[in-house]
């Protein structure tokens, strides 16, 4: 099976007040099949830059480096802007943290879904986009998809606001969907949905999956491969299942200092970074 | 030390919580599950006065919340909300931050005190001419609880204190809290939608779905299963 997004030697870079540039990514190599890959790590550790470098979302003043980038045999280094941003949306999608930031507010639910569902198919009747757009809502286990299409984004709860954020970004089909926190704002019950629906994606129609996280004890139960980053870097990366065997001290340090329902009472370890971890740039 | 009965809140003719009560005791903490809208938050904040439409009775320290002048009731109770990035002031100085409810209040010598609290929540004196972006999340949520410790209340109600934090930020304020609650003698009521954390945290806790309680589990009851509520079965298994 051939490579769905490969990179390498990724590096992002912004400039400081000094006139000098920080490396924000430094040089992360991956490569994803049609699989769930998980990359952790903490705010700041690049891992949300990784992604958006991958869709090409980045603000113009980023300093982009890489020696290779390919989404499903296309180069994305050498990609017009043209070609990339029919791309995005139609082949790669990306959903976000927060729904209430990414949904437009001052129009309809069905709408947005349908305009979405034209971008991709502009010969496509109002009556059939308006099917297919109650047909993803079914799909992303929302109740009522009738009454749902013509409310507000403000009219919906985080969860089901989540599930339209998926709805309208899968209902292109896209190849791969870069999740960035996209449970981070839900409660565990609805969650659990988001995931199955998630997973029920990548497994159905084959589609390849970036999920970020910070929460390492999700991403080891729901992703296959998971990729631990450190100050812009890949210090680890292992299958999910043996996360708990993890070696680096970093992926070490963040299993140990979250507190278990039936854990010790003792104070939590906390993470002492030790300098090395950053490795050389 | 907190003593809630038969509370009803009502937001434009819904019942946030209906029928809810709960007493703790001096020194304990006490704990809030549940998930969204569920009315663990708005329990917190109309103890705190922030809700004006409720019935029932509120106690705080023997003390009438309806009743006890503003005051008095800050002195005795005291808030930490969930985001650290929202509940500070973006243009005044951490220093000035803390020092306000003091000044409010008419106590004497802020400043000293400010070094002081800056110190006790692990931040140092060095810290009060900084301004709020000039911190990070866990920098500020500290800052935000030496605010709510600024005029020694006895009971801290803290609003999912750590869920905007990232994992090993969480292990550093909740170890934090720990040692103030020992080092102080305070009582806590903390929210959380993260089973993990109340039963790390907490002596006793409390299960709300749909504005009312579940049940109320000890820490031991939780952590042997000895369970009764299948919505709380639930929670731990999706936890």
């Amino acid at each position: 099976m051939s490579a769905l997004v490969e990179i390498e030697n990724l590096r992002v870079a912004f400039r400081n007040d000094e006139g000098g540039y920080n490396d924000a990514v430094r040089g992360v190599t991956l490569s994803l099949g049609r699989e769930k890959l998980g990359i952790v790590g903490e705010s700041g550790s690049g891992k949300s830059l990784t992604g958006r470098a991958l869709l090409g979302v980045l603000p113009p003043y980023a300093r982009i480096s890489v020696d290779k980038m390919q989404f499903d045999g296309i180069d994305l280094k050498s990609a017009t802007p043209k070609l990339r941003r029919s791309l995005r949306g139609g082949r790669m999608g990306m959903i976000l943290q927060d729904p209430k930031f990414s949904l437009n507010p001052v129009m309809t639910i069905g709408k947005q879904i349908v305009e979405a569902i034209r971008i991709g198919d502009r010969r496509i009747s109002g009556g059939d986009a308006r099917k297919k757009a109650l047909g993803i809502l079914e799909a992303v286990h929302i109740r009522e998809p009738e009454r749902v299409f013509n409310l507000y984004p403000h009219e919906l709860s985080g969860g089901m606001g989540q599930r339209v954020m998926i709805g309208m970004m899968v209902v292109r089909e896209p190849d791969l969907l870069i999740a960035d926190e996209p449970t981070s704002a839900l409660d565990v019950t609805v969650r659990t949905q988001v995931l199955s629906i998630l997973d029920e994606l990548v497994t159905r129609r084959g589609m390849g999956l970036i999920f970020i996280s910070h929460d390492l004890n999700l991403v080891s139960k729901f992703c296959d491969r998971v990729i631990v980053m450190y100050a812009g870097r890949i210090v680890e990366s292992i299958e999910a299942s043996r996360l708990s065997e993890a070696t680096h001290p970093y992926t070490r340090g963040l299993l140990s200092c979250l507190p278990q329902i039936d854990g010790s009472l003792e104070p939590l370890p906390v993470l002492n970074r030790d300098a090395s971890w950053a490795g050389a740039a | 030390m907190l003593s809630i009965q038969h509370l009803n809140v009502e937001f434009s003719g819904k019942l946030a919580v209906r029928d809810t009560g709960f007493s703790v005791q001096p020194g304990e903490s006490f704990g809030l599950v549940g998930e969204s809208g569920s009315g663990k938050s708005t329990i917190l904040r109309t103890v705190m006065g922030l809700n004006a439409n409720w019935n029932g009775s509120i106690t705080v320290d023997g003390v009438d919340v309806r009743k006890a002048p503003r005051k008095q009731l800050a002195k005795v109770v005291q808030m930490v909300f969930q985001d650290p990035y929202s509940s500070l002031h973006p243009r005044y100085v951490i220093g000035q931050q803390i020092a306000e409810p003091m000044k409010i209040n008419g106590i004497a010598n802020p400043e000293r005190r400010t070094a002081e609290l800056l110190e006790l929540i692990g931040l140092g004196a060095r810290f009060q001419f900084r301004f709020p972006h000039e911190l990070s999340g866990g920098q500020r949520q500290r800052v935000a609880i030496a605010r709510a410790l600024a005029l020694s209340p006895k009971l801290l109600l803290l609003d999912e204190p750590t869920s905007a934090l990232d994992v090993s930020i969480q292990a550093e304020i909740l170890n934090l809290l720990n040692r103030l609650r020992k080092e102080l003698g305070l009582t806590f009521v903390i929210v959380s939608h993260d089973l993990a954390v109340i039963s790390y945290m907490c002596e006793r806790l409390m299960v709300m779905r749909n504005a009312q309680p579940v049940e109320t589990l000890t820490r031991e009851q939780l952590r042997s299963g000895a369970i009764a509520e299948d919505y709380t079965k639930a929670l731990i298994a999706a936890a």
